[in-house]
């Protein structure tokens, strides 16, 4: 039988750095997508976590008639007793931490500075409270029992100058639709890498929330994590009652699960692009290669060798590129991956609506399946390639690539 | 008996509006054991017939009989299988495999029959001693000098024992030492073998070799000698 890759291998030898740069053209279109890939399954997977973690949580229970986006606390928008509800649903076993949060408009003022935040009255001790907690830069996280603390997020100190023990004015919308100021004492300052959130939330301890904002023995809703975040739904139909809506976190983030859904698709569409790109590099060096070897062609076909032995030697050749490149490729593409999954990729604040948020810094995740489905397509791309030119020499008569070539 | 028999080939090849008839109604036999060179100025049609002969292309009428089998109308894979099997050849530029050693270029029908190792290694070594190149085996054609280069593609056209070795202008390209050297090969194994070779050339160190001379002009036979 004849060694096609032999051959291959010779013929390739023949124009090293023709060959050699096809292959780094196949190499660099691999390890670009590799780590576009990479990357966007980092940053898919910031930003589902950041938003549950952060923001919805995986289930939420709410008043019927509650609107996340007004932060109103007239009471007949809130759960009552929210504690108790909170146990129970913290004692199911999927359930990681159920705690309640009140949520309240408010501005704080320094001077003659002055910026809307988002009040959170929250439970300190709860798990659920986690991020900000180990997120304290400065100072401490503040207790059940405190009546003038306050926490603060980092880039939320730097706009106004403020560092723990520092007081500032915090003026609240109340539950009767009048207004309520206060001085609090900074007692902490945390970061949760997302500047987008840190800049515009404040924290006290829910009694004190409640007392300030009017709305005392309410909640705005009953803050979730679950366990295994796919119990959502079960979790759901277990806690279900009347006068109170039950959210999950697909309901509560339905542009992110989009986003998320079809990130798969765009990644093919990237994929398809770039592969095409670098498949013509490949068509060109196989249609030179065709070209200046038809002589040869037409004397292996005048010796006997058929069609489908002359497509063999052509896809031999094809695979011994795409082998090379992909290889190289796929090698990079794995080391960006690695490195950039490592040290992240620091993109700051990208000023993202709290509906999706986003961590400051990405880090890149290559997952075995996504590298593997790049190998595979790469590698049928490239040989879908050569087909054309394997297919023009094939169907020479010997007689025209005898001729063609004097 | 006869190796190559055609019937009224006519080979018309159109470009674009233009017809050119390089071949106007040509029957010729050549018989087993035959060293028969055809000659005639450039444009007789000379090398149109040694390529009908050799399959290589197909007649636009006619009928060509190549060892018994009609093969005017066969397709191109069932061509290539009759050339692989029947037909060698030796080309005036040194058609040799660049990537491959003389030992490889000799092999590679052998390869494309499917003989064995050991039987492609005993035959190769067996002809590039017969063309006298037994230590230049392992040598690429751009280490070879043009004579070296067409011996060891005489080599290759005997390589599976062909009926027939068909040689377009093979001393062309050579100068008269090499030329008389490639000629006096082909000659002894023609006698040695009995494999039967036809010329298309107008060299005259060729026509002095061969037995019968047919001569062409305007795609016609003028001319039949035996010699």
């Amino acid at each position: 039988m004849i060694n096609y890759f032999k051959l291959a291998y010779r013929n390739l030898g023949r124009h090293r750095r023709r060959s050699v740069l096809s292959g780094l053209a196949l190499a660099m279109g691999t390890a670009l997508l590799m780590f576009i890939a990479a990357f966007f399954q980092g940053e898919m997977r910031s930003s589902m976590e950041t938003t549950l973690r952060l923001n919805t949580g995986h289930l939420q229970v709410q008043d019927s008639d509650y609107d996340p986006d007004k932060l109103s606390v007239a009471w007949e928008y809130l759960i009552e007793n929210p504690e108790q509800a909170a146990a129970q649903i913290e004692a199911l076993d999927q359930v990681q931490a159920a705690t309640p949060r009140l949520m309240a408009s408010g501005i704080i003022s320094i001077g003659d500075e002055s910026t809307g935040v988002q009040i959170m009255g929250i439970v300190p001790e709860s798990e659920a409270n986690d991020p900000y907690r180990n997120g304290i830069v400065s100072g401490s996280f503040i207790t059940a029992d405190d009546r003038e603390g306050i926490v603060i997020g980092l880039p939320l100190a730097d706009a106004l100058g403020l560092k723990v023990g520092d007081s500032l004015n915090l003026l609240v919308n109340t539950a009767d639709g009048n207004v309520d100021e206060q001085q609090f004492i900074v007692r902490g300052i945390f970061t949760t890498g997302t500047t987008a959130y840190d800049k515009g939330v404040v924290f006290l301890p829910l009694a004190k929330a409640q007392a300030f904002s009017g709305a005392a023995n309410h909640a705005s809703l009953i803050f979730i994590l679950l366990k295994d975040r796919e119990q959502a739904d079960a979790v759901k139909a277990a806690i279900q009652g009347s006068g109170y809506k039950v959210e999950t976190w697909a309901e509560m983030n339905q542009l992110l699960v989009f986003v998320n859904d079809f990130s798969n698709a765009y990644l093919t569409v990237i994929n398809l692009i770039v592969l095409g790109v670098t498949a013509t590099v490949i068509v060109n060096t196989l249609l030179m290669s065709v070209f200046e070897r038809m002589r040869e062609i037409g004397v292996l076909s005048s010796i006997g060798m058929k069609g489908r032995q002359v497509v063999a030697l052509f896809l031999a050749e094809a695979s011994m590129l795409g082998l090379f490149g992909i290889s190289l490729g796929a090698l990079a593409g794995w080391a960006l991956s690695a490195y950039f999954g490592k040290v992240g990729i620091y993109f700051g604040d990208l000023g993202m609506s709290s509906d999706m948020l986003l961590n400051d810094r990405i880090y890149t995740i290559l997952t075995l399946e996504s590298a593997i489905n790049l190998i595979v397509t790469a590698f049928i791309i490239t040989l879908l390639a050569s087909l054309y030119p394997a297919r023009l020499a094939s169907r020479m008569e010997p007689v025209e690539a005898l001729r063609g070539a004097q | 008996m006869e190796v190559a028999k055609l019937t009224d080939i006519t080979r018309v090849y159109k470009i674009g509006q233009v017809e050119t008839r390089a071949l106007n109604g040509v029957s010729l036999s050549i018989n087993s054991g035959e060293f028969t060179s055809l000659v005639g100025p450039s444009g007789s049609g000379k090398t149109t017939l040694l390529q009908l002969i050799g399959c290589l292309d197909r007649p636009s009428t006619g009928k060509v009989v190549i060892d018994g089998k009609d093969a005017t109308n066969l397709n191109r894979n069932q061509r290539a299988d009759l050339r692989k099997s029947t037909i060698g050849f030796v080309f005036q530029f040194f058609a040799l495999i660049p990537t491959l050693t003389a030992y490889e270029n000799v092999e590679m029908p052998l390869l494309l029959n499917g003989k064995t190792p050991s039987e492609r290694k005993q035959r190769v070594l067996e002809l590039l001693d017969a063309v006298g190149m037994p230590d230049r085996a392992n040598n690429r054609p751009d280490q070879l000098s043009g004579g070296q280069q067409q011996r060891v593609a005489v080599a290759r056209a005997l390589a599976t024992d062909p009926k027939l070795i068909l040689a377009d202008e093979p001393t062309a390209n050579l100068d008269t030492e090499n030329g008389e050297q490639v000629m006096e090969i082909m000659k002894r194994l023609n006698k040695e073998t009995g494999t039967t070779f036809v010329f298309a050339t107008h060299d005259p160190r060729v026509i002095k070799y061969a037995s019968r001379v047919v001569t062409l002009q305007d795609g016609l036979i003028v001319k039949d000698t035996q010699g």
